[in-house]
């Protein structure tokens, strides 16, 4: 599989999400769009490191790209868990996931 | 076409579509559901780029642990497709369109990048594997490995205290 289908792929998924994220005002459907960016990004590092590894005869080239998506993966199942608080705190206070009422923090 | 290609365009044009229907979906719920769908494309297609261990940590992390609470506090918070707040139609224009735009510009400047001979290896390989990761992991990466453990931990507590009724 040559290398530009790839990303042709993930840059469609991450503008998909860039366009969620723009358009929708539901806080929770927002969260999600950026998980979905978050994927796209996991996807191409993935097929970068499979690309390297083909392309260098050492037999261990390319893992530290996977190694790299663990973490990511990792950083965002912590991200979400607090995400995920914030805005269940702020349906709590507000009885809403708009995030138009974000715009007056102090209140 | 060989099966590995069928594979590839039948999981992309998946993810594309499920991806599409996340975002346009009205009820929360089913947006959830669509996002379900796109990260068992995205973990087929690590099946077919032989990451084995990231396809499994892929459907266990984010289709089982992160969709799931998704969907729990959806459910909690009883949103459905009529209490969905809405933009605007000249907003949501906007944002689609700045969308297709960053789209456009990634295409126009990716376009004639010599990537042609730069193959993927699909269906081999070796460093995907959990015994390679597992090693790499443990030697080069042992710190931040570590340091993840904290990071956790932090997470958690900061969750509870957030989330927590003070009064």
């Amino acid at each position: 599989m040559p290398i530009n289908y790839y990303i042709f792929l993930s840059v469609a998924l991450f503008c998909i999400g860039v366009a969620g994220v723009l358009t929708r005002r539901n806080a929770i459907i927002v969260f999600m769009c950026i998980e979905l960016m978050l994927n796209a990004v996991n996807l191409l590092l993935v097929a970068f490191s499979k690309m390297h590894h083909a392309a260098i005869a050492d037999a261990n080239a390319g893992i530290n790209g996977q190694v790299f998506v663990f973490f990511i993966m990792v950083v965002a199942a912590a991200e979400v868990s607090v995400g995920l608080a914030i805005i269940v705190m702020v349906f709590r206070k507000t009885h809403s996931v708009d995030v138009n009422f974000l715009n007056r923090l102090k209140h | 076409m060989s099966a590995t290609q069928v594979l590839f365009w039948f999981l992309s044009v998946l993810a594309i579509f499920s991806a599409i229907m996340m975002v346009a979906s009205k009820n929360p719920i089913h947006s959830v559901l669509w996002l379900i769908i796109v990260f068992f494309a995205i973990s087929g297609h690590y099946v077919l780029l032989n990451a084995q261990f990231l396809a499994i940590v892929n459907l266990i992390v984010y289709a089982g642990a992160i969709m799931v609470l998704f969907l729990f506090v959806i459910m909690l918070m009883n949103l459905n497709a009529d209490t969905e707040p809405q933009k605007n139609k000249w907003l949501k224009m906007a944002g689609v369109i700045a969308g297709g735009a960053l789209l456009l510009v990634f295409v126009a400047a990716l376009k004639n990048a010599d990537l042609k001979n730069q193959l993927v290896q699909t269906n081999s390989g070796e460093i995907g594997l959990i015994n390679n990761l597992g090693l790499s992991l443990f030697h080069d990466y042992v710190v931040p490995f570590e340091v993840s453990s904290v990071l956790f931990l932090s997470a958690m507590v900061g969750a509870v205290v957030i989330a927590k009724k003070n009064d």
